[in-house]
């Protein structure tokens, strides 16, 4: 295991990821603020929300990019190719699960159950994210594959 | 009972907060779209009573019916009375709040029908011929033995489960029961998108969804604050913007059905299933001013969600979620609501400008924030980039608040918008709750409009308002020239322009076309301009006059207190999609009004008097 290497190509990857979903909002191509969705976890003021969701997801990122380099050693290689295979694998798994169970595990999200009852609250993402724009699968598609190549391609086995 | 079709105003209304259903008073559901308001009909007879689909239970017998909602809910009673007997039909969407549903397993969606015979013994019908995909297609209905009847379509599945034997008929189930004095059965009707789909119960269980149904809309009902004149009507036009409300995402829809015509046999004929910006600052100002915070912010919260995409430009429109709906078409299929066609899903609006938008987010959101509450920094942006987007465009010619679809125009409604718009978020910035905003450019820009209004806006030859800079028509939304504070009611140039729009606007007292094209396009009375009507004579002091018009318009309600978009001035009859959210936004600001125009009255007679 490289630490150096995990930690610092961890940090660049999801420097990009969160580039890249930021940049998809601004943009116009989806709504989802995913540090505005993880930090309302903790609290419903929008602008500290923002803040607390960004170190969150920078933590999130360095996590799974762990996992990523697991993946390398696994079969003795790194390459930007199958770094990319297994980005797209985890945001699969994101648009088609966790973001279906995000509503039940987040305390400010509605389900598509909830009514008539409201409080201000998150709208659900719904399959695939497409409540949230229906380019949303495109942006974290995109997302994710450049934060495993970005891994796969500059992280150094040993 | 009447054997005709039934009309518009026949017509109630149950839901759940995220579908809805049509009830008759014929005891036919007509109308009911899963899993969301602008899902595809499964029952779609109010649209063509021959292929729609319909689920109709009444006596064999002929009878004479009579209909309420039970007291502050939306439970809605109807009561047949034949030769032989009296029966009690009770059509309602479970619902409770959150914290129960967790301990309940529930269905995503349920319809129950429950009938108990009250006096002597009454034959009933059954006739479940539910059609998908709005006619389109006959259902495969499967028996499923003891859990009821199945129709899979996809990934979802509809469950009809009965307490009395149903008898296939082609593509349609049917019984025919005497009910005794004392006897009940009970109905439902249910959709699941995930499997396994729950299987709903029947017997007890059902009596328990009844109570918890109407102690959550009692509940729900008693929250609000209004004390004041018609608050019978106010507190029925907050449970129907209830049920247009859609509770995952905050939005508020315009109404619950598409193309119910606004002038009958012809093709004036539009789908309203999606939320319009057009309404926002009516909808907050009438939900804070009920005492109905919570719903007012998350309608705000889908504001801000569902714009999110397009700002600085705001559409017209956007679906439940916030997306552009779908692109608009018609089904000839369908016959239209008595023979109007065409029968459109989708809206086509959604593409046009309406410069009058700004003005109805931003006076939404300066009315949503107290005097001292912070707005975050997306809300700030929002803002901003609204201000300069006014500044920028508010010159240009646009569709107008009433969508008319040929050669843009410069109306004056629109540019009064976009001076409210400048204004709040003048009195924001100048609150200190809006910040990098160039105070001198929106000052200049929002004097501009002022002047333009006085200028282009008003008529020297007809010493009035006119409905755009090019016309010499004036519309029934100048009133709202003193709504939004423009300019004060008592003025002469707004009492001119009252003056003008009663000699053309008014065909009868209680009705107001809502412009001088109305009678070329051979539509109704636009309900809601009634209402303004009322909210602009609480505002010039005429407080009998004001009461006099509230109680002829509220005579157009149907036997529920419920009004579609439009009304017949000839005939008294409903027209339009039904029941409109705008209507009964109007019920509740214009009593709104007259109750604080009536407590200014009191205490000026108080002070008078000491």
């Amino acid at each position: 295991m490289n630490w150096g290497s995990w930690l610092l190509w961890g940090f660049a990857g999801t420097v990009v990821l969160t580039s890249i979903l930021a940049g998809s909002q601004g943009i116009g191509l989806t709504r989802m603020n995913i540090p505005y969705m993880l930090g309302t976890i903790f609290t419903p003021d929008r602008d500290r929300a923002k803040f607390i969701g960004f170190f969150f997801h920078f933590v999130n990122g360095l996590a799974f990019s762990f996992i990523y380099v697991a993946a390398f050693h696994a079969i003795g290689r790194s390459t930007w190719w199958f770094g990319a295979l297994i980005g797209l694998v985890q945001a699969i798994f994101v648009l088609t699960v966790a973001l279906s169970i995000l509503p039940a595990l987040h305390p400010r999200m509605a389900n598509e159950q909830r009514g008539p009852t409201v409080v201000k609250q998150l709208e659900p993402p719904g399959f695939l994210g497409l409540h949230y724009g229906i380019r949303t699968p495109i942006s974290v598609l995109v997302a994710h594959a450049v934060f495993g190549a970005i891994l796969g391609a500059f992280y150094v086995i040993k | 009972m009447n054997a005709e079709v039934p009309k518009i105003q026949d017509y109630a209304v149950i839901g759940n907060g995220r579908s809805a259903a049509l009830v008759s008073n014929r005891g036919a559901i007509d109308w009911l779209c899963w899993p969301r308001f602008d899902s595809a009909a499964i029952f779609a007879a109010i649209l063509d009573p021959k292929i729609g689909g319909h689920w109709s239970i009444r006596p064999a017998q002929e009878s004479k019916t009579s209909r309420r909602y039970i007291d502050n809910t939306n439970v809605l009673e109807t009561e047949f009375v034949t030769a032989s007997g009296k029966i009690v039909m009770t059509d309602f969407m479970p619902v409770t709040s959150e914290e129960k549903k967790r301990k309940l397993l529930w269905p995503e969606h349920e319809l129950v029908r429950q009938i108990r015979c009250e006096e002597g013994e009454v034959e009933v019908i059954v006739d479940f011929s539910p059609r998908l995909d709005y006619g389109r297609a006959a259902p495969k209905i499967k028996n499923n033995g003891q859990l009821g009847w199945k129709i899979d379509i996809g990934a979802c599945v509809f469950v009809l489960r009965s307490e009395i034997e149903l008898v296939r008929h082609a593509d349609s189930l049917a019984a025919k029961i005497a009910l005794k004095h004392g006897a009940t059965i009970s109905f439902s009707f249910s959709y699941s998108a995930e499997a396994p789909a729950v299987i709903p119960s029947l017997g007890d269980s059902i009596t328990e969804k009844l109570n918890l149904t109407i102690n959550w809309w009692r509940d729900w009902a008693a929250q609000s604050k209004y004390r004041g004149p018609y608050e019978r009507q106010v507190t029925r036009s907050a449970l129907v913007l209830k049920l247009l409300a859609y509770a995952p995402s905050g939005a508020i829809v315009a109404a619950l059905t598409t193309s119910l015509p606004e002038s009958l046999g012809r093709d004036r004929n539009w789908d309203y299933r999606f939320a319009w910006l057009r309404d926002a600052a009516f909808t907050v100002h009438a939900l804070y001013g009920l005492g109905y915070e919570d719903d007012a912010k998350a309608f705000i919260d889908w504001l801000l969600h569902a714009t999110r995409l397009t700002r600085p430009e705001l559409r017209t429109l956007y679906d439940v979620f916030g997306e552009d709906p779908m692109s608009e078409r018609e089904l000839p299929h369908l016959n239209g609501f008595a023979g109007s066609r065409p029968v459109r899903i989708g809206n086509a609006a959604s593409d046009q400008v309406q410069l009058d938008v700004y003005g109805e987010v931003v006076e939404a959101v300066s009315h949503s924030f107290g005097e001292n509450e912070k707005l975050d920094r997306e809300m700030q942006k929002m803002l901003r980039q609204c201000a300069e987007f006014v500044s920028k465009h508010w010159r240009e010619p646009d569709n107008g608040m009433w969508e008319y679809r040929e050669k843009r125009r410069p109306y004056t409604h629109s540019r009064l918008m976009c001076w409210v718009a400048l204004d709040r978020i003048l009195q924001m910035a100048g609150r200190g709750q809006l910040r990098k905003i160039d105070m001198k450019k929106c000052e200049a820009e929002r004097e501009r409009i002022r002047e333009q209004i006085e200028r282009e806006g008003w008529n020297m030859k007809l010493e009035t308002y006119v409905q755009a800079s090019d016309s010499e028509e004036v519309d029934a939304n100048l009133l709202l020239l003193a709504y939004h504070g423009f300019a004060e009611a008592s003025s002469p140039r707004m009492q001119q322009t009252h003056a003008r729009i009663r000699e053309k606007l008014l065909p009868r007292p209680g009705l107001v076309y809502r412009n001088e094209r109305s009678l070329d396009l051979r539509e109704g009375a636009f309900a809601l301009c009634s209402f303004w009507e009322v909210d602009f004579l609480a505002r010039s002091g005429r407080l009998d006059e004001a009461r006099e018009f509230f109680d002829a318009a509220l005579g157009f309600a149907n036997d529920v207190d419920l009004f579609a978009e439009e009304i017949d001035p000839q005939t008294g009859d409903a027209l339009g999609n039904f029941p409109q959210a705008f209507t009964h936004l109007g019920v509740i600001n214009a009593a709104l009004s007259l109750r604080d125009a009536e407590a200014r009255a009191a205490n000026l007679d108080r002070q008078s008097s000491l």
